[in-house]
């Protein structure tokens, strides 16, 4: 009467779950590396130029050069021309393979839309350039395959664009002395291995000014993931922003401790609304959930973080802090190609072009998005430094005396929160 | 309002909408677990029902078209390891494992076109007086119907596996199947179709994850909220209300931990993040034994490691 059949079956069986598990590891490997199906038409730039002004979103060619050529003399890192494949010359024909790995999805509305469109920027501005990418490939040894198997493929140069990438990217380096690695996000370096990353913080500033402006109950919410140098830096700035205009604003920062789960991000907005809060802005990879949420809610704001996501919320966009990663990587790229890279740590700003403003939405009053739009000269010029003392913690320690502007290198490593923010870091 | 209050008000807001898509998954895992199977592919029933639902949300502009071809996708997906494993008598932890892997990875690759769509979704609709209760009826009753069909679910499950001819059925076919078999049910049909039942209900999780909760799809959002069903299950010793109080205490730990860091409470963001899994695994500890009096017998083989 036993319906159920014996031993080998059990077997057979088993071996089928082990294949249809193999397919599947296959199946993500090849969708994951797959290059997108949604380029855009190449509008080809002209070879070995250096970026507009257009280009940098209002920045300077001479300031966004000045960054470069001052990474490359303040490194004691050789040239690549000493060791890397990508530095020496190919045959005729052959492109150049360049390796971009992202965390996430390339439509998320967010960090990985913004790196991936820069590396169609890149394509579209160094012909000889082949693009490989690999897409919502997790921060642990699964990124060491992925950027392994992209060696494998040829690729010379390796972008790691998320911030958990540094360690396990960094383990590898030293076992391939010809690729050259780029981390977007990394404070430090090793001999082929780099790092560059942006001031966004200077428009978490700019769009902080607009929430203080924009906000009936005084009470603004950041929607932060972990509570990384970064964001501690854009949570301050977002916060000093809004008290610039607004001196009884407060901020209430809670983390996820996911880059992205949409349903503990909606779940935060809804406490968060509840609790009276009604501008909000995030850091997180995938941004669309928020933006949306903040949408539906009746009365609420959003300003958004990576990218334009105007698109998403009409009614509640107020407006952003965006990168403008394709000039970046192509100047990269570049000086890879021609041998004068030197691993450093690259920054830069609004003045560079490294970082943008995205658009002003419309429930956003003329006068506010004028002011707006000077803060933005202002930072872009120097006459605005946000974190000049004095500025006290928490705790009401003061942290940056009277007076004091603590240079760039200092705010990255940044692990407080200003007076008048909730949350707590430990 | 004071602070404990608020806090607890909060927490109540923050449980019904993470809850929701755990109870339909915790559902379907009763009903499965009921005929005598265990099936760890839940999680990726979810994510077929979340990742299909929204897709089909976005071709038809119909979002009934898209709960249902989430609800069917989930069952599609559960039905694999029901041949596996009733009809190949395969493993079931490891086949429910391979299962929930594969959906992932079909989801990861059918969905990567959707992850940056918009959707109308379903939206909280407030049920008049009810929902001005106060602190219960803004958490329970402005909510989207997915949700009230949830509350009503509970119950009416509960009553089929209780006093039905067919919840008598499934029942037997769950505790001894050879007793079954002799009094003229097919045992390898129940099973079949109690397993995907149990993931058409997960796939309804998952669509509401995707199309009420967030109105959202990205790959891996459901996050492991299906294996925390499968423990669920236990805690709710194989009974669909008491699952309901399971699932809302886990979706109530994420709504306080949000809530708790929204007021600052000087905790550890981090420990509170473990909350929802501290309370399920403390409940399983104390609950056990008497859990393990009500388990159909047909489940203590797979329990037990024995098969």
């Amino acid at each position: 009467m036993r319906y159920r059949t014996g031993f080998k079956s059990t077997v057979r069986s088993l071996l089928v779950c082990a294949l249809a598990s193999l397919s599947l590891l296959l199946v993500t490997a090849c969708g994951a590396s797959a290059p997108a199906a949604t380029a855009k038409p190449a509008d080809v730039l002209p070879a070995n130029t250096g970026p507009s002004a257009a280009d940098l979103g209002g920045g300077s060619p001479t300031a966004f050069a000045k960054v470069f050529t001052d990474a490359t003399a303040g490194s004691k890192a050789r040239a690549a021309s000493a060791y890397a494949d990508a530095a020496k010359p190919r045959p005729a024909g052959q492109k150049l393979k360049v390796g971009f790995i992202f965390v996430g999805s390339q439509a998320d509305l967010g960090y990985n839309q913004a790196a991936y469109e820069g590396s169609q920027w890149l394509e579209r501005a160094q012909p000889d350039v082949q693009v490989l990418r690999a897409e919502n490939i997790p921060e642990t040894a699964e990124v060491q395959r992925v950027a392994e198997q992209m060696i494998t493929q040829g690729a010379s140069i390796i972008f790691a664009t998320s911030y958990g990438y540094s360690g396990p990217i960094k383990q590898i380096a030293s076992k391939y002395p010809g690729v050259v690695f780029l981390h977007q996000g990394d404070l430090e370096t090793r001999e082929n291995y780099g790092a560059f990353f942006g001031n966004i913080w200077q428009l978490e500033y700019a769009a902080g000014q607009v929430a203080g402006k924009m906000t009936k109950t005084n009470k603004l919410g950041f929607i932060a993931a972990f509570p990384i140098p970064q964001t501690l830096l854009n949570v301050n700035a977002y916060h000093l922003g809004a008290r610039s205009v607004n001196p009884k604003v407060e901020t209430t920062f809670v983390l996820t401790s996911d880059w992205c789960d949409p349903a503990k991000q909606t779940t935060a907005v809804r406490t968060m609304v509840d609790s009276g809060i009604d501008v909000f802005t995030e850091h997180q990879d995938c941004t669309k959930t928020i933006v949306e949420a903040a949408e539906r809610s009746p009365n609420t704001f959003v300003t958004g973080y990576h990218q334009d996501a105007s698109s998403a919320a009409p009614r509640a966009w107020l407006t952003g802090a965006a990168w403008n990663w394709g000039p970046i990587y192509s100047q990269l790229v570049g000086e890879i190609k021609a041998g004068t890279y030197k691993t450093s740590v690259i920054f830069g700003g609004l003045d560079a072009g490294f970082v943008k403003l995205a658009p002003l939405g419309k429930s956003v009053p003329p006068e506010v998005q004028a002011a707006t739009l000077a803060t933005v000269e202002g930072l872009r010029n120097g006459t605005i430094k946000p974190f000049t003392g004095p500025l006290k913690d928490q705790k009401g320690a003061v942290r940056i005396t009277s007076g004091v502007v603590p240079p760039d290198a200092e705010l990255q490593t940044i692990d407080w929160l200003l007076e008048g923010i909730t949350g707590s870091l430990k | 309002m004071n602070t404990g209050l608020l806090v607890l008000a909060g927490a109540l807001t923050g449980a019904v909408g993470p809850g929701i898509s755990v109870l339909y998954a915790t559902y379907g895992e009763v009903i499965t677990e009921k005929a005598g199977r265990i099936n760890l592919g839940i999680e990726g029933s979810m994510l077929m029902g979340a990742c299909f639902g929204f897709a089909a949300t976005v071709e038809t502009g119909n979002v009934l078209v898209g709960v249902l071809a989430g609800a069917l996708a989930g069952m599609a997906l559960s039905l694999i390891h029901a041949y596996l494993v009733v009809f190949r008598n395969t493993n079931q932890l490891a086949t429910g494992l391979a299962v929930t892997l594969f959906g992932a990875g079909v989801t990861a690759y059918a969905g990567r076109g959707y992850v940056g769509s918009s959707i109308g979704g379903l939206n909280p609709v407030a049920i008049p007086l009810l929902s001005e209760l106060p602190m219960l009826g803004k958490a329970l009753f402005r909510q989207d119907l997915l949700a009230y069909a949830a509350y009503a679910l509970g119950p009416l499950l509960w009553a089929f596996l209780r006093y039905t001819r067919w919840g008598l059925s499934l029942r037997a076919v769950g505790e001894n199947t050879s007793v079954a078999f002799a009094a003229g049910r097919n045992p390898a049909r129940w099973q079949v179709a109690a397993i995907g039942a149990g993931g058409l209900l997960a796939g309804l999780g998952g669509a509401q994850l995707s199309l009420a909760l967030t109105h959202s799809w990205t790959d891996g959002m459901t996050a492991g909220r299906g294996f925390i069903a499968v423990a669920l299950v236990i805690f709710g010793m194989w009974s669909p209300v008491r699952a309901m109080i399971g699932a809302f205490l886990f979706g109530g730990a994420i709504g306080l931990q949000l809530q708790l860091q929204t007021i600052g409470a000087p905790i550890s963001p981090f420990i509170l993040d473990m909350f929802p899994y501290v309370i399920t695994l403390a409940v399983l500890a104390v609950w056990t034994g008497a859990a393990l009096r009500s388990m159909p017998e047909g489940l203590k083989g797979v329990l037990k490691g024995t098969i």
